[in-house]
């Protein structure tokens, strides 16, 4: 637990971002059993109803010895885990200056790109560097699929986030089986290594 | 034993561990998951149900509640509109089992049409409010709410927001405790029936009982002050709490959780207390009023005419860091400043612009028809709440009107009858119509109104999280029970012109919509196809775009359809979007859409 050098009134945040359907709350829901699991005290919010439709969704953690809001303030975040590429763009002010960008090179067009005034960007790794110097750009929709079965990305990008919390890997584990289907465990904990390896 | 549970699991966990018998409620969000958690996890003990609308839910549970069962209602804030009817009168008459209204408002609008104050309500009626801030409170406020409705005979209003219905924390969980009584109504005229004579007294007791909810409120462990410097206090309730403490950490807070009938000795002491009093609330000044007519000294929603703690929207960190800002640049700080301490919003280039992603309807929505065939007509659309509202938005762009549930049918009815120059066209979804379309209806072909009616029959209340309804033939259990038959619905009420369409095929969609429109008579239009989401089965298998018959005119983005995405000058379409809905393709004058795996439709 020292290992997170958290002090008595400290609470660290992580942020996840994405598009509705692409599975945020389970993906959540890991991180935060995985913080309890270790003996913090944790608060997440999550989105239900009307943002769920395809449009662009939000996940707050927060963890230390005494959690007070569940909601994370601007500017705090020790990571950002976006699972759709410009998502990272819209929600970038939560992440504090130094925090990890963990991003999926995953792109969604969203109508209104399609429909007409603002296109879906263009951008590569390197044009999001800009914006987040600490950034692990993942292409996880590839390598999970290289896995057999696309929807493992999500857990490939927790396990390059995991590297920023040092909590037993044990731990991460043993969520990821307590949250998916048991048919969906080992796809899901091979995603969980290949990201834990990625630096 | 500790859990990690969200508010709502929480009020639902809470509910069960005191007793609940019966639990009532209609779906909204951030309401909905109190009795989905009830009747998933719970349901050998309590009988759950979803009713057609919050009034007939509420009662349901009023109607348990007076032969001395324990029981609940959960509703979204604008649901309690609906069922105030029965709120006002039942705590003139009092419960005798437990009763308990669970009511989560959305400040910030998250999902609704508009953000009340749950607690104006609880005033209005003069029924407790209590107001939990997080899972752990949310299970035992949950028990002393039932508790307190038993003990003063009252009904009691639990009032979350989305931030507490949907935070998980963790939860100390306990055992259910039955009541162990038997479920027998007790004849007592005097108590039940309010006919003015027993009524004026009830009137009464109504305010004898305040005055001792009053004094219990002072003293119930749900109000508590959290001494830390006496030169600072601040007033909160519910789940702003957590933002004061974290923004505030050197100041004294009475943190309320049961905030009315206002506990006036505990205000008041706190106050002598305190050289400064800020009162935090999200929305309403709802405490802040009353102790300022208390006498107390006090600055909250402004402070010497300038705004202080806003009344609009969600309350976070953020905002009470402005807050804490504004109040550093007056004599009330009585504190270290933190303003120029705290870290600068880093630099950080903009690189692009976003294109915005709202909601949208999913590929495969059986709305997307109906909305693209209305779109041939000039006719005015009165909307209503659902998925379907997505309609408003561009490209789409047919629905021009919502106020609330039900008001898609009767808006249709009084712009037609006022004589409007064109033809009026309202669409209501189908638990909207069990809501309350079916008796706007009933008017339509009372007063010989003339509009046309749709009912976006998607077999479920899909907007909220795909809940069965009276038309789905299942209950809350997921039990089968007789399927509420729309078609016969209207024709019962009057309407002579009903018929059935399947939305997807446009066609056939378009030549009922003209007849109806063109008619002298109102007309109920069925779009009976049920929502891919629920029904967990695309209708069809995905399209591709044949790049050569393409001819780049871009009529296929009209669709609004999320799979079909520009691509340079012409279209591609997303193929693990696609439903294989083929909406598309019957408006593709080139026929450029072709299955992505040919002769793999097993139809
Ligand atoms: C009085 C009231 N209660 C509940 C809600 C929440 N709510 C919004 S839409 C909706 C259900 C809509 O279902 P349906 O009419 O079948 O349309 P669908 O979403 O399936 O298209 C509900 C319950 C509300 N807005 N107002
Ligand atoms: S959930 Fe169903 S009804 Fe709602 S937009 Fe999606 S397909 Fe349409
Ligand atoms: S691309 Fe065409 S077939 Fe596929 S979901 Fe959209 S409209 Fe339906």
């Amino acid at each position: 637990m020292s290992e997170n050098n958290i002090s008595a009134e400290e609470t660290k945040s992580l942020v996840l971002v994405g598009v509705g359907g692409q599975g945020i709350l389970l993906a959540s829901e890991i991180i935060a059993r995985t913080i309890m699991a270790s003996g913090y005290d944790v608060k997440m919010n999550e989105i239900h109803g009307m943002a769920q439709r395809g449009g662009s969704v939000v996940a707050q953690i927060r963890f230390g010895r005494d959690v007070a809001s569940p909601l994370v303030p601007k500017h705090s975040a020790r990571a950002l885990v976006a699972l759709e590429k410009i998502e990272v763009l819209r929600f970038v002010d939560y992440l504090a200056d130094d925090g990890l960008a963990v991003v999926s090179d995953q792109e969604i067009i969203p109508v209104s790109a399609s429909g007409g005034k603002i296109p879906y960007p263009a951008l590569g790794e390197e044009d999001i560097r800009k914006v987040c110097p600490n950034l692990i750009y993942v292409h996880a929709i590839k390598l999970a699929e290289e896995l057999g079965n696309a929807r493992a990305a999500n857990t490939i990008l927790l396990g390059v986030m995991s590297n920023v919390l040092h909590f037993p890997e044990e731990n991460w584990k043993e969520s990821i089986r307590s949250c998916v289907k048991p048919k969906f465990v080992d796809v899901n904990i091979k995603a969980f290594e290949i990201g834990r390896a990625m630096k | 034993m500790k859990k990690l549970l969200t508010g709502n699991e929480a009020i639902a966990r809470g509910a069960w561990e005191a007793g609940v018998n019966l639990a009532s409620g209609y779906p909204g969000t951030p309401s909905t998951e109190i009795l989905e958690t009830l009747s998933k996890l719970y349901k050998d003990d309590v009988c759950c149900e979803w009713a057609p609308n919050e009034k007939v839910g509420f009662e349901t549970a009023v109607g348990a509640a007076a032969a001395g069962a324990r029981a609940m209602t959960t509703m979204k804030h604008v649901g309690l509109n609906v069922a105030a009817d029965p709120l006002m009168t039942l705590a003139y008459i009092g419960t005798i089992g437990g009763f308990v209204a669970v009511v989560a408002d959305d400040p910030g609008m998250n999902s609704s049409q508009n953000e009340q104050d749950t607690r104006q309500f609880a005033r209005f009626a003069k029924v407790p409010v209590i107001e939990p801030a997080d899972a752990a409170e949310a299970v035992t406020y949950t028990k002393e709410a039932f508790r307190i409705s038993e003990e003063f005979s009252t009904p009691v209003i639990i009032k979350s927001t989305t931030t507490m219905s949907h935070s998980r924390s963790i939860a100390e969980v306990g055992d259910r405790v039955e009541t162990g009584r038997t479920i027998s109504f007790v004849k007592d005229p005097p108590k039940h029936v309010p006919i003015p004579a027993w009524a004026r007294q009830m009137r009464v007791r109504l305010e004898e009982r305040l005055e001792k909810l009053k004094a219990a409120a002072s003293a119930s462990p749900l109000n508590r002050i959290e001494w830390k410097s006496k030169k600072l206090g601040i007033v909160t309730a519910g789940v702003t709490y957590q933002f004061v403490r974290e923004v505030f950490p050197e100041a004294s807070i009475l943190k309320l959780g049961w905030s009315f009938p206002f506990p006036d000795d505990l205000l008041l002491k706190f106050a002598d207390e305190c050289e400064r009093v800020v009162f935090i609330e999200e929305l309403e000044d709802f405490l802040e009023e009353h102790a300022k007519a208390l006498g107390i000294k006090c600055c909250g929603k402004t402070l010497d005419g300038q705004p202080l703690v806003p009344n609009i929207g969600e309350m976070n960190v953020d905002v009470l860091r402005a807050v804490r800002s504004r109040l550093e640049q007056t004599d009330w700080f009585p504190f270290e400043k933190t303003e120029t301490a705290r870290p600068k919003a880093p630099v950080r280039p903009k690189i692009a612009d976003l294109p915005p992603r709202p909601p949208v309807l999913c590929p495969g929505c059986p709305h997307r028809g109906i909305f693209y065939a209305l779109g041939k007509f000039d006719v005015v659309v009165t909307g209503d709440i659902g998925c379907y509202t997505l309609g408003v938005a561009p490209p789409l762009s047919r629905l021009d009107t919502v106020t609330c549930m039900g008001a898609g049918v009767t808006m249709a009815h009084g712009m037609q009858r006022a004589g409007n120059d064109r033809k009026v066209v309202g669409v209501v979804g189908d638990s909207t119509f069990f809501h309350s379309g079916m008796t706007g209806l009933l008017d339509i072909a009372y007063n010989k109104g003339t509009s046309t009616i749709i009912v976006l029959d998607n077999r479920t209340t899909a907007m909220t999280g795909h809940q069965d309804n009276p038309g789905t033939g299942r209950t809350i259990t997921g039990e089968e029970t007789v399927e509420a038959d729309i078609a016969t619905i209207g024709r019962a009420l009057g309407i002579r012109n009903v018929v059935e369409v399947a939305p997807r095929d446009i066609k056939h969609t378009t030549e009922v919509l003209k007849e109806a429109i063109e008619s002298p008579e109102p007309w109920l239009i069925i779009s009976k196809t049920p929502c891919p989401l629920a029904a967990r089965k695309n209708p069809g298998l995905p399209l591709k775009v044949n790049t050569d018959k393409c001819r780049k005119c871009k009529l296929c983005l009209r669709l609004g359809c999320p799979a079909i995405e520009k691509d340079g000058e012409g279209v591609r379409v997303n193929s693990i979007l696609c439903a294989g809905c083929k909406l598309c393709r019957q408006i593709c004058p080139a026929q450029a859409f072709e299955d992505l795996n040919p002769g793999t439709e097993n139809n």
